[in-house]
């Protein structure tokens, strides 16, 4: 069911029509009905959905989401989506609200166990490792992949017990010095040690919002993961935090994956190397950051991306 | 009112028309009844300090003892009740004074009423015109009212705190305080007359405190480990559906009046406990500590249970996603981010389960015993304040006596330690609750 006028060799096998029969056509064809009558003037893009375009294949892919669907009861929130996420880069979701891409990125570590009516199927692994194997242990895969959430949450503890806090339970640290130093390189980091290095013991919470973002920044890396997930992490905060985070990110970006849900089409522009653009639960395109601000494929991510949709 | 044409004038009129009704009912209605409750508060004593007027020179001059009979009888005739002693001339006048008197204060009081109501109701129609702000008028006394109300709660508070403080300061005039607070002995059988063979009584009330103590911290014991696991496991752990059966379930065990509790403990768990013990080899009285603070700690668990429930429900979510974010397991986010997240609620709720405890009657007056042992036995019969407090005032009593008033110093011991223990509760919650905020 591909369209007749697709011209782009790039575009993948994800099918959704043919993968999964039973997917709501109307809703596809309502989504496409907006869009067609702008569609005249710009021939060569792509109107319809159910199929992403761009590339979700990368080189070297660590984490490999295959038809990932989840059902929220009777709620499809994530259809039939497939891509791969490298090891070293900063990949960014993006998409209308509700489009599904805190789904997909709660997906990555197993978030959505906690959710009673969520469903999963498909396939993720990480490493090879698929993590909704039975034998794969969540806890152990929360560990490897580290999430920072949209609104800061330490712990009501001092900013060394939220720091130290995944090193315990991990057993990390054989002792107190070992600890300290596990502590005081995530503070580092995270860019907060400067900052904190005289009220270590002080509760967490007494932080500025945007300290708080770092500190559970450097909670998480503080035990050592390989992915780390980031759901609008700038979003209650000021530009001046924000600008810091992103900086962060940066830095970050050599040692771990990171794949950050954002609103903020320039956050997205500014930090990612690629990015994927999420629609009513679908996947609709995957490129590299610039071609997907200069030249997007699909006319939804073009409507997105310039204030039409959203 | 006239002015209120229909829905063309209405937006002319500063309120809604409603508004102008409510005041005028207010204008109607409230200095009439002020009138009338102060003329029946007030009437009974005016009729008879007429009557005691009209009295000849030689009852007028007698003793108050006596002029308060004479004028009983007076009342009681005027009723048609029996009357003590003679009827005499004397008495029948004042009694048909008396009722003459009755009839006029209703007359007055009626037209005085209605006339007020008129009166209100003709001020209030002067004064309403279109631009009378009449919505914010009613507010106003609607706010009066509200301010009435809540002080009713405080100002009782502080007249039963200042009616015990007396009675008790009465008490440790004829027995010295320090022997109340550190006496070893409660005995407080007195003689009540001269004649009568009693103990001079003694009145040490250290037993009873730590008879109370001790059923306390039996009760907590049993509470405090239940109610906390039972409130872990409903709040993070159950599924949706254990948690609908066993939410009310708790909380109908919270319902069961605590006499039920009493007779429970008294029929069933102390002969219970005092064969267990017996099978041990160990001497158990058939009223125990251990069997009353047993029962108590069951009563108390709905209360612990749900008041911490509250407050692990109330650490924010984020807290949890966090820690498992990190690779928490289920238990370690419990014990190591969501308990101490909920710990000043989860100590205001068992401090509060303390008071309940102490304050509790019906189980120990039934279970424990009467006797005031000073022990640390739980096997043993003690008893506490407040059973004692109910055996002083049970029955017959002398209220000048100083085993009346040792209930009242008992009384203020027991709300002074209440007190204590809710400001010290309330300091924990304080200290500790903006720390997640």
């Amino acid at each position: 069911m591909r369209m007749a006028h697709m011209t782009e060799p790039t575009v993948t096998e994800n099918d959704v029509m043919a993968a999964q029969p039973d997917v709501d056509v109307a809703d596809l064809g309502d989504s496409g009905r907006d869009v067609s009558s702008i569609a005249v003037d710009l021939p060569e893009q792509l109107t319809e959905l159910g199929t992403t375009v761009g590339e979700v294949r990368c080189e070297d892919p660590y984490v490999v989401a295959e038809k990932v669907n989840v059902h929220y009861g009777d709620n499809h929130a994530i259809q039939n989506v497939t891509l791969e996420i490298s090891k070293k880069e900063v990949i960014a979701l993006i998409g209308p609200s509700g489009c599904g891409k805190s789904t997909f990125l709660r997906c990555l570590n197993r978030m959505n166990d906690s959710i009673e009516s969520a469903r999963v199927t498909g396939q993720i692994t990480l490493g090879g490792q698929d993590i909704y194997s039975k034998e794969f242990d969540p806890v152990a895969l929360r560990a490897r992949v580290g999430m920072v959430f949209q609104k800061p949450n330490p712990f009501p503890k001092s900013i060394y017990d939220n720091v130290a806090y995944g090193p315990r339970i991990h057993g990390l640290a054989n002792d107190r010095a070992e600890l300290d130093d596990i502590v005081h390189r995530s503070l580092e980091r995270a860019g907060l040690l400067k900052e904190v290095i005289d009220r270590l013991d002080e509760p967490g919470t007494g932080l500025s919002g945007g300290q708080q973002q770092r500190l559970c920044i450097a909670r998480t890396i503080a035990v050592n993961p390989e992915v780390i997930l980031m759901d609008e992490p700038c979003s209650a905060l000021d530009p001046i935090a924000t600008a810091r985070i992103e900086d962060l990110m940066d830095e970050l970006a050599e040692d771990y994956a990171i794949v950050i849900v954002t609103h903020s089409m320039q956050q997205a522009a500014r930090v990612s190397k690629r990015v994927a653009y999420f629609h009513l639960g679908l996947l609709v395109e995957v490129d590299e950051t610039d071609t997907i601000f200069t030249n997007p494929r699909h006319k939804l991510t073009e409507d997105y991306i310039t204030g039409r949709i959203g | 009112m006239t002015l209120v044409g229909g829905p063309a004038h209405g937006t002319a009129l500063h309120s809604l028309p409603g508004y102008y009704g409510y005041f005028t009912a207010i204008w109607c209605l409230l200095p009439a009844l002020a009138v009338l409750l102060l003329w029946v508060l007030l009437e009974p004593r005016m009729i008879v300090a007429l009557v005691v007027q009209g009295l000849p020179e030689a009852q007028r001059n007698l003793p108050a003892g006596e002029l308060n009979l004479l004028v009983n009888n007076i009342q009681n005739l005027a009723a048609g009740d029996a009357v003590s002693g003679s009827v005499d001339a004397i008495l029948t006048d004042a009694a048909n004074r008396f009722n003459e008197y009755s009839v006029l204060s209703r007359k007055i009081l009626a037209v005085l009423t209605l006339g007020l109501g008129g009166l209100g109701a003709s001020i209030a129609w002067r004064r309403i015109h279109p631009d009378f702000r009449a919505r914010n008028r009613v507010e106003q006394i609607v706010l009066v009212a509200l301010i009435a109300a809540s002080s009713i709660a405080i100002f009782t508070t502080i007249g039963i705190v200042l009616s015990v403080l007396f009675e008790a300061i009465r008490f440790f005039q004829k027995v010295p305080a320090t022997e109340f607070l550190f006496g070893l002995n409660w005995s407080p059988q007195t003689a009540i007359r001269a004649d009568q063979v009693g103990s001079s009584g003694s009145f040490g009330a250290v037993p009873l405190f730590t008879g109370t103590l001790l059923i306390t911290a039996i009760a907590m014991l049993v509470a405090v480990p239940v109610g906390l696991m039972t409130a872990i496991y409903l709040a993070e752990y159950s599924s949706r559906r254990v948690r609908g059966i066993a939410k009310p379930l708790l909380e109908v065990l919270a319902g069961i009046p605590t006499v039920v509790y009493g007779f429970f403990a008294a029929l069933t768990v102390a002969p219970w406990v005092r064969r267990a013990g017996e099978s041990m080899g160990l001497e158990v009285a058939s009223e125990s500590a251990l069997a009353a603070g047993l029962v108590m700690g069951i009563m108390i668990i709905p209360l612990v249970s749900s008041l911490s429930d509250d407050a692990i429900n109330a650490v924010p979510s984020a807290m949890r996603d966090g820690a498992l974010g990190l690779g928490s397991t289920r238990s370690e986010t419990m014990t190591r981010v969501i308990l101490p997240a909920a710990l000043p609620g989860i100590v205001g709720g068992i401090l509060l389960a303390v008071s309940r405890a102490i304050g509790e009657t019906m189980i120990v007056v039934m279970a424990a015993g009467l006797a005031a042992n000073l022990t640390a036995n739980p096997f043993e019969a003690v008893t506490t304040v407040t059973v004692q407090i109910v055996t002083l005032l049970v029955g017959d009593q002398e209220f000048d006596s100083a085993k009346t008033l040792a209930a009242f110093a008992l009384g203020l011991m027991l709300f002074v330690v209440t007190l204590i223990l809710n400001v010290i509760g309330l300091n924990v919650v304080r200290k500790y609750r903006e720390q997640y905020d």
